[in-house]
């Protein structure tokens, strides 16, 4: 037990240190400016005192590590300083967003989890079957197809033909609950569509795995049921690799709901950092960065601790 | 030694027969090609005509790639065969150069992307020790940041154009082939021969480029295959967010953009670039997937 | 208790018959027949051992008799009866009531058949249970019962240990008492101890041998080494290429072995070196001198004070078994592996003790030739640059002479230079790729060569020629060998000099007239005690001497 909890430990501390190092390198990236951040935003028109005023306005008179360690101790506080766009305080207008993206995804994931682990085992189980073919070709389709051009046919045909939902997700804080999963429904449907075909393949890929081990094929040949040997031998060794599959894909469903967010205007962090690059808002950019990277190594490092907690090997040590 | 005292090398072929030397490479592939699924030709059908359509575009529409040929949002008819899109360009022919533009930058991205990441992960692999700590731990926390948001980051910092575009998207898939080309590489070096190939003397170069690459080209052309849907699908999504490709280049992401709000009029024009998209990945992951069913020695199924 | 004579056989009721059984496997798209119409019938209480090299389709034949064949592989002729059951056509639900019941299957590697989540004594007591045969409280208290008789230590607690806690050879006492949880009829052992060190296996052997005769149960035992099978089946059935070479009860084909095949088995153990008089040379200086060599892997010491020397025209064996420093050995004489303390010595003069330090001229002195010669050869490359490379690296030879020194080589080895020189490993056989391998050592023009285990990976006739080859090599070029081997017959037929190692210590060193005679130590005598005889009573001889000692 010791050992695992050691593990465990080791794999926090390390899920830190990549949280920091990636702090770092968000903040990096705006040093390697030419010039620095006040020179871009002013381009053209910027004079020696609009430059100095924009300077001593945003601290960077001071050193670069000092500013690294102030900015890192604010967000720490949650206080992730002011847009440049409009002046408004970045943890304002990230509160609600972050909420709604959250929501999305979660809508997202409570349909596509359940559902693509159930197919792809039935796929690994019957493999070959046609049912096991035909999986193959529609993911293997779906995985192609741009999230934009998913959700544009969702429109089309949910929205324009059959009006049956909403082609803009506008919700705001108060709207109630059933409005407020009809509006998302189909950006929820758009993700999980994507979503659902990585995650079934990998599923299936790794059942296929686990299903060709020797112990599997020994308790075939102790004339154990079918039903038995899936339920006594293959699941306690597929909890590592299912979980994997579904941290993996939960991150990059984080990902995906950039371009949908889009599409559907929905009110979500995706929106906003999209419009904040085209504004060149620096510190919402970092900001929304740091969140979704947060979020991408939490569910990894999850994942990861999970798939340790799980193995066999490790939980009964020599 | 009573029964056999004839030379051992008559002894061989009695135990073990040498399997026959086989017919050349070239006409070994024929019949591979012959013999593949359906789904494979089909994906190699799409490849080809897209190269085809990207080769000779100039020459299969009367109009220029940014020429104004009419009114915004014309519909589908003999003089523009799929309609105007909102500047009033025919959508045709942005739709034939968005075929050259998207697929070349995407084609120069991977290639990139391959040169950067397969070079310093067969080193990592070779080299070991720390070295490969560093190296692996640096691209470990690369990939700690969803690489979408990272490019949007450094868009925001260095601007949006063509050769940043290029160079952002393959460092950041550079990391993904760096991890696969590290591990196939990690799978052969510890094969005899190529410590047989260090006992000999032999310098890094030759180890590299004679006795690990052409050992991993396998693993290697089919993670081409899937990176390059990879990056086009992202420089894809950054182009119809207006981050990627800019205008007046013709592209397929943007073309979605710019004409989405004919969806909503029930008029599917705007789906066709998203469309040529989807076809072309399609396309390409058919035939990575047969390829891939038939270098893994038939590992997933019969 | 078993019955050893083939006539009290005949008696017997028949427990299983195959009768011109047909197996296809799947490959390149097409179907291969791999059991080509073999008859079998084994009655109960008989052990019949199946033996044959790698690719006779013993292991096929052997899980044929539950009614399964692998993934890729059908039965597309010829019966299968149990016990008046016709397993080709019994419904797989009949089938299942049979397996693990009534015929139980011992595997080859037990650490990656037993499943690493459950308890070694629930994967016991499942197929009772599961079967209804027992309750879980009786499947327990029979277990330890069984890990007794099977000499496990401590049988009322181990099985509540997990797989990867328990060594390997006892994992796989476990799994025959596993197999006969439900005193099955029949017993598959599917080469049960091909993986474990001889002395280890010696151990396995007999508490297998014990139990299947106690229970009198039929057996099948599938094994490649014929000294095994001898001490382990009432008669044998030699299989090649899914065909049947030759049966007979195990006394009749060890005394008369009457096919050529079965025949060219047998002699393959009589191969031995042809001179041995060098002694006049041992007053000249040693081409390798190991000396005081102390090494480790990380802070823990894996060789302790190793020295010994190696003679012009000489071959050295080192015997052990795994992890008692043999390859390690050859790592520091390399330069893989620096040593801790102590130096090796080239012709009097110190290497440098990293390979990377070492001159072309120092690395083209000492060459490897490897166990596995599948992965001691680019398979990307032709055998023209496979034995061109040293040609041109060490000697600076252009490419007119490089082809025509490859062609001599190739000549050397005994393969025709026109047919062989533009082949790719893959077109080759594992007998001809590890000679590919010793022409690209030769190529070098070494004084040394090291030869790690180079004809444990080979079929038994295919391994012979090898050694005769190396052995005619090393008079005519008068090479120095250093030969590492776990196979005491290999020391036998090919060694001047013998090491003996263990834990990382020489425990025993000398000529090999000296080693394998009387006064042996300890340990040298148990690992020449442990290496099975072709006496078929030389297991049952072993058992008597050790219960008297005790």
């Amino acid at each position: 037990m010791l050992s695992i909890i050691r593990l465990i430990l080791e794999r926090l501390g390390l899920g830190v240190l990549v949280l920091f190092a990636v702090s770092l390198i968000i903040f990096l990236g705006v040093e390697l400016l030419p010039g620095d951040l006040c020179q871009a935003l002013q381009g053209q028109s910027a004079t020696e005192s609009t430059l100095a005023a924009c300077r001593k306005e945003l601290g960077l008179e001071q050193s670069a590590p000092t500013r690294y360690f102030h900015w890192l101790a604010n967000i720490a506080q949650g206080d992730f300083g002011k847009s440049l766009a409009n002046g408004r305080e970045i943890s304002e207008l990230i509160g609600v967003r972050l909420a709604n993206t959250f929501f999305l995804a979660l809508v997202a994931a409570v349909i596509a989890v359940p559902l693509s682990l159930i197919l792809g085992i039935l796929a690994a189980l019957y493999r070959n079957s046609w049912f096991d073919r035909s999986i193959n070709v529609l993911t293997l389709a779906s995985i192609s197809f741009p999230e934009f051009f998913v959700a544009y046919i969702l429109i089309l045909v949910f929205s324009v033909q059959l009006g049956w939902f909403p082609s803009l997700s506008d919700v705001s804080p108060d709207t109630p609950l059933l409005e407020r999963l009809h509006k998302v429904f189909l950006p929820a449907l758009t993700l999980t569509l994507v979503v659902m075909a990585h995650m079934m393949r990998m599923t299936r890929a790794a059942i296929i795995n686990l299903m060709a081990s020797p112990y599997i094929e020994m308790a075939q040949f102790k004339g154990l049921s079918r039903s038995h040997i899936i339920i006594h031998h293959a699941l306690p060794n597929a909890w590592a690799p299912i979980v994997n599959v579904v941290a993996l894909n939960l991150a990059y469903l984080i990902v995906g709901v950039v371009i949908v967010e889009v599409v559907f205007v929905y009110p979500g962090l995706g929106q906003l950092i999209v419009d904040s690059v085209q504004k060149r808002d620096i510190p919402v950019v970092q900001a929304c960065s740091i969140i979704f990277a947060a979020t991408y190594v939490l569910l990894n490092l999850t994942a990861d601790i999970l798939s340790i907690a799980t193995n066999p090997r490790l939980l009964h040590p020599k | 030694m009573t029964t056999h005292s004839s030379s051992d090398s008559q002894l061989e072929p009695f135990t073990e027969p040498p399997p026959a030397a086989r017919p050349s490479k070239f006409k070994r592939a024929l019949r591979e090609l012959w013999k593949s699924p359906l789904s494979a030709k089909l994906g190699m059908l799409i490849v080809l005509s897209y190269i085809f359509v990207a080769l000779f575009a100039p020459w299969l529409t009367p109009y220029g790639e940014s020429e104004i040929v009419g009114g915004p949002f014309e519909l589908w008819g003999d003089k523009y065969p799929l309609g105007t899109d909102n500047l009033g360009r025919d959508m045709l022919t942005r739709l034939l150069y968005g075929a050259r533009n998207t697929i070349g930058i995407a084609l120069i991205t991977t290639l990139l992307a391959f040169l950067i990441g397969g070079m310093t992960g067969i080193l990592a692999a070779i080299l070991g020790g720390w070295a490969d700590q560093l190296m692996s731990r640096f691209v470990d926390v690369l990939m700690a940041i969803p690489s979408l948001i990272f490019s949007l980051l450094l868009l925001t910092i260095f601007g949006t154009s063509i050769p940043v575009l290029i160079i952002i998207i393959a460092v950041l898939d550079s990391t993904r082939v760096f991890r696969l080309a590290r591990a196939v590489s990690l799978n052969v070096v510890v094969m005899d021969y190529v410590e047989a190939a260090r006992l000999r003397g032999e310098g890094l170069g030759w180890i590299t480029l004679r006795e690990v690459l052409p050992n991993i080209m396998p693993p290697l052309v089919a993670e081409f295959g899937l990176r390059f849907c990879f990056v086009f699908l992202t420089i894809a999504a950054l182009s119809f967010l207006g981050l990627g490709i800019q205008p007046p280049t013709a592209d397929w992401g943007s073309m979605v953009r710019d004409n989405a709000t004919l969806i909503s009029y029930g008029d599917i024009t705007p789906l066709l670039p998203a469309g040529a998209i989807a076809l072309l990945t399609i396309g390409v992951n058919f035939i990575v997937d047969w390829f891939l069913h038939k270098t893994s020695g038939l590992k997933d199924g019969q | 208790m078993a019955n050893n004579t083939p006539a009290a056989n005949d008696d017997h009721e028949v427990l299983l018959e195959m009768r011109d059984l047909r197996i296809d496997g799947r490959r390149d798209d097409q179907w291969h027949e791999i059991i080509k119409g073999i008859d079998l019938t084994l009655h109960r209480g008989e052990v019949l051992g199946l033996i044959g090299e790698s690719g006779a389709g013993k292991s096929t034949l052997g899980i044929a008799a539950m009614g399964y064949v692998k993934p890729g592989c059908r039965f597309s002729g010829g019966r299968i009866t149990f016990d008046g059951i016709d397993m080709l056509t019994a419904s797989e639900e009949k089938k299942q009531a049979l397996r693990g019941v009534r015929i139980a299957y011992v595997a080859q590697s037990a650490a990656a058949s037993f499943n690493p989540a459950h308890k070694l004594i629930d994967q016991f007591a499942e197929i009772p249970v599961q079967h209804h045969k027992s309750s879980k409280a009786e499947a327990y208290a029979d277990a330890k019962d069984l890990y007794s008789k099977l000499q496990l230590p401590e049988p009322e607690q181990i099985g509540f240990r997990y797989p990867h806690q328990v060594s390997g050879g006892q994992l796989q006492r476990a799994m025959t008492a596993m197999a006969m949880s439900c005193r099955p009829d029949l017993i598959i052992f599917d080469e049960p101890t091909t993986a474990l060190d001889v002395t280890t296996q010696i151990e396995v052997l007999m508490t297998m041998k014990d139990i299947v005769e106690q229970f009198n149960t039929a057996a099948i035992y599938i094994t490649h080494d014929l000294a095994v099978v001898a001490q382990m089946a009432d008669r044998i059935m030699v299989l090649r290429y899914g065909e049947l070479v030759e049966e007979a009860p195990t006394r009749v084909m060890l005394a008369n072995p009457k096919q050529a095949y079965t025949k060219s088995l047998w002699a393959v153990r009589s191969f031995r070196k042809t001179s041995v008089l060098k002694t006049q040379q041992q007053a000249t200086q040693p081409i390798i001198s190991v000396q005081n060599v102390t090494a480790a892997y990380g802070v823990l010491d894996i060789l302790h004070e190793i020295s010994f020397d190696l003679q012009r025209g000489q071959t050295v064996s080192v015997v052990g078994e795994s992890g008692s420093g043999k390859s390690t050995t050859a790592r520091v004489i390399t330069g893989l592996l620096p040593p801790r303390l102590g130096q090796v010595l080239f012709q009097g003069q110190a290497l440098p003790p990293d390979y990377r330090q070492r001159s072309k001229d120092q690395l083209r002195q000492v060459q490897m030739i490897y166990q596995m010669a599948d992965t001691a050869i680019n398979p990307r490359q032709r055998v023209r640059e496979i034995i061109g490379r040293p040609l041109s690296f060490y000697l600076g030879m252009d490419s007119q002479q490089v082809e025509t020194r490859t062609r001599e080589l190739l000549a050397m080895i005994e393969l025709n230079p026109d047919q062989f020189i533009d082949r790719f490993p893959s077109e080759l056989s594992g007998g001809q790729k590890q000679r590919i391998c010793i022409a690209r050592a030769l190529a070098a023009e070494p004084q040394c060569i090291i030869c790690d285990e180079v004809t444990s990976a080979l079929d038994q006739l295919v391994a012979e020629g090898i050694l005769r080859l190396l052995d005619r090599l090393q008079r005519e070029l008068n090479l120095a060998y250093m030969f590492i081997t776990h196979d005491l017959a290999t020391v036998k037929a090919i060694s001047d000099e013998v090491v003996v190692m263990l834990k990382g210590k020489i425990v025993e060193q000398g000529s090999k007239d000296k080693i394998f005679s009387p006064p042996y130590p300890e340990y040298t005598e148990k690992l020449l005690a442990s290496v099975p005889q072709m006496n078929p009573d030389w297991m049952k001889q072993l058992i008597a001497q050790r219960e008297s000692r005790s």
